[in-house]
């Protein structure tokens, strides 16, 4: 049976993993391709490394982070963050990434998803799209498009309305594209992206769950795999973001901050609530 | 001496640091006379099946066929092992290498496409490639197209139905799913056909 996949992310800034993990049997919690190795070792089914270095200068350093990182990894390995062209692209595959996600860049320039992918496969290619539900200002015009009366004789299907109201963010969250975060999923896999890596940015850091409804409604208008990200705070966060969000993937940065020891006892949990997972590995 | 034939579909960056990390010498080559004179072929691939036109095109094609013909072992990753096949609904038109007498074809529309992520491989069949490979083991798959069970189907997954996951006969090998990606299990199948005499 397919099973649902486990993702564990490390954010990196110069080349160092930020979000502090305490292991015991590790030399050195800020190296990523350590951390990489053992996230593996103890069952993640993939890993994300996403490069958050603010300065264009620091980022030199990740291509050569992701060449030590994928060396001694053999599960599907994702780098994102700041690649803006076939170019920043390229050079990451060439490092040993699997796959890589754009943001920012395919917002603003929606043929770039079907220029990667076309030259290293739909596979290769995931979409972020940072969601918030909360519509700005300028896009007021995305929650109107359904007459609010209209919706509340269907409040059940809130799901798949067309409309449904969360908005794109770009530039790690901090600028409102103005676009619907359904309308953009559908055009994203028409242009050839192969994933969707998913974020609330309502739940991201809360620990207060996924967003399972915003996970179902994207879920729900495209065929190819949707990653949850954003709120994991207990293990039946993620039995949710599976059975009501119907995910294919759930991502987390702090995965062992809940007081379990490993993922294979997330796994675990998650098997006994009968979703569906590559354990033991 | 893995030879990692190049026809520009993709990344071979994985395949390549795979059998590194096993201790094999790899030569990645567009050159057919390079593939002509090899013992031990891989061809991967992902994307579309119309990429292999490209094969054709370079002389590829008949590099690997000429190799097969003297028993050289073979291995189609993805896309690879599609090509071993007589050809594709994806691409019709463009020939596959024969080796299994079938086409390729798209899922059913009653299970969400593509098929990505890790599944089990169930093993029916003696196989050289999954030796020491135990049954129902992961491996990560990532693919819209699958080839149904033919005669020399050796390991099967289930997707909506079963298909071929693996398939084996004499040298030549194909896997569907990414063994430089199944963790510990495709490493060995690597291991395995990297060691074949």
């Amino acid at each position: 049976m397919l099973t649902k996949r486990i993702i564990a992310c490390l954010d990196c800034d110069a080349g160092r993993v930020v979000k502090g993990v305490k292991f015991v049997n590790i030399r050195d919690a800020g190296d990523p391709a350590e951390l990489a190795a053992l996230h593996a070792a103890n069952g993640a089914d993939e890993i994300v490394l996403l490069d958050i270095t603010a300065t264009h200068e620091k980022r030199k350093t990740l291509v050569e982070t992701v060449r030590r990182t994928a060396r001694q990894l053999f599960v599907p390995f994702t780098v994102g963050g700041g690649i803006r062209s076939l170019d920043d692209a390229s050079a990451i595959f060439d490092a040993g990434a699997d796959k890589i996600t754009i943001n920012s860049a395919a917002v603003s320039d929606p043929s770039l998803i079907t220029c990667i992918a076309e030259r290293f496969g739909s596979q290769a290619v995931i979409v972020a799209i940072d969601a918030r539900r909360a519509v700005s200002a300028q896009s007021e015009s995305l929650s109107t498009v359904i007459p609010s009366e209209d919706r509340a004789n269907h409040p059940r299907s809130e799901s798949r309305d067309p409309a449904f109201a969360a908005e794109v963010y770009v530039s790690g969250g901090r600028k409102p594209s103005g676009r619907n975060v359904l309308d953009w999923a559908r055009e994203a896999e028409s242009r050839g992206a192969g994933e969707f890596m998913l974020t609330s940015m309502d739940r991201d850091g809360t620990r207060a769950g996924f967003d399972c409804e915003l996970t179902a409604a994207v879920s729900g208008v495209v065929s190819i795999p949707v990653i949850a990200s954003g709120g994991a705070g207990s293990p039946d966060h993620f039995v949710d973001v599976f059975r009501e969000g119907r995910a294919d993937a759930a991502l987390a940065a702090s995965i062992f901050h809940f007081g379990l020891e490993s993922i294979g006892e997330l796994k675990q949990h998650l098997q006994r609530a009968g979703v569906p997972m590559r354990w033991p590995v | 001496m893995i030879t990692l034939v190049d026809y520009h579909a993709g990344n071979l960056a994985s395949v390549r640091k795979a059998f590194e990390y096993l201790g094999c010498e790899v030569q990645v080559t567009e050159d057919p006379e390079a593939v002509r004179g090899s013992r031990h072929i891989v061809v991967p691939g992902v994307g579309h099946f119309g990429a292999t036109l490209q094969l054709e095109k370079s002389g590829l094609r008949q590099a690997v066929c000429d190799a097969l013909d003297r028993e050289a072992l073979f291995l189609g990753i993805c896309v690879g092992m599609q090509w071993m096949f007589q050809g594709s609904t994806e691409a019709p038109g463009i020939p596959g290498l024969s080796l299994f007498p079938a086409m390729i074809e798209k899922f059913p529309s009653e299970v969400k496409s593509p098929h990505v992520g890790w599944n089990q491989i169930e093993i029916n069949g003696e196989t050289r490639l999954l030796r020491g490979v135990t049954d129902r083991a992961f491996v990560y798959y990532t693919h819209s197209y699958r080839a149904p069970i033919v005669s020399g189907t050796v390991a099967t997954t289930s997707y909506g139905a079963e298909f071929s996951g693996v398939v084996e006969r004499d040298n030549v090998f194909g896997v569907q799913f990414h063994p430089e990606k199944s963790g510990p299990a495709g490493l060995a199948m690597l291991k395995n056909f990297a060691e074949l005499a």
